[in-house]
């Protein structure tokens, strides 16, 4: 427990190598890691090499920007962009003031973003679009000037996102047949929305499932694990096509449509998994710390949410931000049922006649956008762990 | 049952015929007894003789399944309101000490009386501030339970449980868990308690504490209590075989 106290001074041997000698250390120490060393660096050449070759020489990337505007929204009415703009504006206000108030990592967002949008307001864009971008950035900046240090705002910052939520939705669709269908909305902007539906509400959904889980009223229980064993033994793309399928034969009466029927299956589906996730954390609960908690006077449901769950929920984080780039990437799959997220926009430019054969520029392109949302996440989700000190403040 | 203010020689805790069962193991069996307001009892046995559980009982982490406890005025029974009643009079103190390890020192003992209590939080502070002052750490007030010693995590938590202004504290084998350099500093601070008049049942095998503080010592021995006595008549004149055999081998080392 105790270190002994230092009887003398004893230097601390010297770690540092030059770099000769850590290759020498690490990739040459024996002959047969020197042989390995040898092989990965000609492979390594030869694919980097290719590589490099095609994406600045072969490769014909004026698909990109040609369609542009396609992988950000799909087919959503042109002259009703005005909608999305506002979205981003609203939220563009709410990530300023947060900047604001929490500083940190929601500091370090809004830089980055507004980053993202002057990069896109230097482009050679029309001009309108150039100034929506700027504007963008105003939307940042100035929240972020008002909120700064009012930590009093706190929590109305919060019931504003919450708020945000429903308001946004509506912003998109707009009513009737002078919205947007929610048919025709598709790209990046889709994946973002089933995405962030599917996390935000599979999230509070898995929570409750695995409290539900760990009850001691059998009926609870046993509904909860029937639910999560039943999701977890379905493939995703089963659960996609049975919400595309069941959900208006369930009920008949309601005109429910596509988008909101995939978020519901991908929101049912992540749901189970989170329940296990959290699940996890909650069994490392040592039984004292409830009955701490219980001794000094906390109900059940105070236990749960000052002791219980901000112990279980910090172990956790890593699985479940996981989970939340795995849903990411899993809203791909609504493009079996004829929706056209940003994969499905791929597909559909790769199909186009003007474009055959840029399949490679196309998927890759995909691929560094969903990879930069999603190491986001991860990057995300490691400040936070640090922020908190998982691994510090532990007991036992 | 109503609540009523005690009279000076009514018990604050009464104990008719109290058993308990894991399972088949009958870990109590029949304890009858009562401590009245102000009393000092430690109670001592060897492991799995139910002291532990029996202390437990008291505020309802473990359940009784036949008998009658009543805590100052009020029977403990399946009604939850009851037990959060008699929780927040009743302070419990942990062999391993049980801190929140995602708080610090001060918002461990802050947490009840503001969740609670529903103090306000700088009302909770003040208090949790002198508690901290009272067992002698208040410089740890802002650092994390890992990050100090055990007997200050054991001081903190004597004071987390204090903060609830409870009217009788159980002490769960309180120095077990301790280094042995660690172990005075948590007695003094639960005989500067003893002396404030607090109600205090301890279980423990620090027989020196025993002697010095207690009015009663109780021995427990496969779920019934063997002998009890005043700390001379016990360790001084034992009555009962078994018990002359624990103090024996208790005070051999």
């Amino acid at each position: 427990m105790k270190a002994p106290e230092a009887i003398q001074e004893i230097q601390p041997p010297d770690n540092t190598k030059g770099p000769r000698a850590w290759v020498k250390d690490n990739l040459f120490n024996t002959w047969y890691n020197a042989l390995l060393t040898c092989v990965a660096f000609v492979f390594l050449f030869f694919v980097l090499k290719g590589f490099l070759t095609w994406t600045f020489t072969e490769a014909e990337w004026k698909v990109i920007p040609a369609n542009l505007q396609l992988f950000a929204i799909g087919s959503y009415t042109r002259d009703q962009v005005w909608r999305i703009w506002t979205v981003l504006y609203i939220l563009g206000v709410l990530i300023g003031l947060s900047a604001g108030l929490w500083g940190g990592l929601v500091y370090r967002f809004a830089l980055a973003l507004s980053g993202i949008w002057l990069i896109f307001a230097l482009l050679p864009f029309e001009l309108a679009t150039r100034g929506w971008f700027l504007g963008a950035i105003a939307t940042i900046a100035l929240p972020f000037f008002i909120g700064r240090g009012r930590t009093g705002l706190r929590r109305w910052i919060l019931a504003g996102w919450l708020l945000s939520f429903p308001v946004i939705m509506v912003v998109l669709r707009g009513f009737g047949e002078n919205g947007v269908l929610t048919s025709n909305w598709g790209g990046l902007l889709l994946t973002l929305i089933l995405a962030v539906v599917g996390i935000v509400v599979s999230f509070p959904l898995g929570v409750f499932l695995a409290l539900c889980r760990q009850s001691d009223l059998p009926a609870i229980r046993w509904v909860s694990t029937t639910y999560i064993e039943t999701v977890r033994g379905v493939p995703l793309i089963t659960i996609l096509f049975m919400g595309n399928v069941l959900i208006p034969i369930f009920m008949p009466g309601l005109d429910i449509n596509q988008v909101l029927r995939m978020m519901f299956a991908i929101t049912f589906f992540s749901g189970a998994y989170m329940a296990e996730n959290v699940r996890g954390g909650l069994q490392a609960i040592p039984r004292g710390q409830i009955e701490a908690a219980q001794a000094v006077g906390l109900n059940y449901v105070k236990t749960t949410r000052f002791i219980v769950l901000p112990q279980a929920l910090r172990s956790v984080i890593p699985t479940i931000v996981g989970q939340f780039i795995a849903l990411f990437k899993d809203t791909s799959l609504v493009s079996i049922i004829g929706l056209i997220d940003l994969l499905g926009v791929a597909k559909s430019v790769i199909a186009n006649p003007d474009w055959l054969g840029l399949q490679a520029e196309v998927y890759l392109f995909a691929a560094v956008i969903y990879f930069v949302f999603c190491y986001s996440m991860s990057y995300g989700s490691q400040e936070i762990e640090a922020n908190l000190g998982v691994g510090l403040h532990q007991n036992l | 049952m109503a609540e009523h203010e005690n009279a000076p020689n009514d018990p604050i805790i009464m104990c008719e015929d109290v058993h308990k069962w894991f399972d088949d193991f009958h870990v109590l069996k029949g304890i009858t007894t009562s401590f009245q307001k102000g009393e000092r009892a430690v109670i001592c046995g060897p492991s799995g003789s139910g002291k532990s559980t029996f202390i437990r009982t008291l505020n309802r982490l473990e359940e009784h399944q036949r008998g009658t406890i009543i805590i100052d005025g009020i029977e403990l029974s399946d009604d939850l309101h009851n037990i959060n009643l008699i929780r927040q009079e009743v302070g419990m103190v942990f062999q391993q000490f049980n801190l929140f390890p995602h708080l610090t020192n001060l918002e461990n003992i802050t947490l009840g009386p503001i969740r609670v209590r529903k103090l306000t939080k700088s009302e909770a502070e003040e208090i949790a501030l002198s508690l901290l002052e009272r067992v002698d750490i208040a410089d740890q007030a802002y650092k994390y339970p890992a990050e100090i010693s055990g007997g200050q995590q054991q001081r903190v938590a004597i004071a987390r449980a204090l903060a609830m202004e409870p009217k009788i504290m159980l002490f769960d084998e309180p120095t077990s868990a301790l280094d042995p350099e660690m172990i005075s500093e948590v007695l003094d601070v639960m005989r500067e308690l003893a002396h404030s008049g607090m109600t205090m049942l301890v279980v423990t095998h620090e027989m020196g504490f025993a002697r010095e503080v207690a009015d009663r010592v109780m021995f427990f021995d496969e779920g019934v209590v063997v002998e009890e006595a005043t700390p001379a008549d016990f360790f001084d004149n034992p009555q009962h075989e078994r018990t002359k055999l624990f103090i024996s081998q208790t005070l051999q080392h």
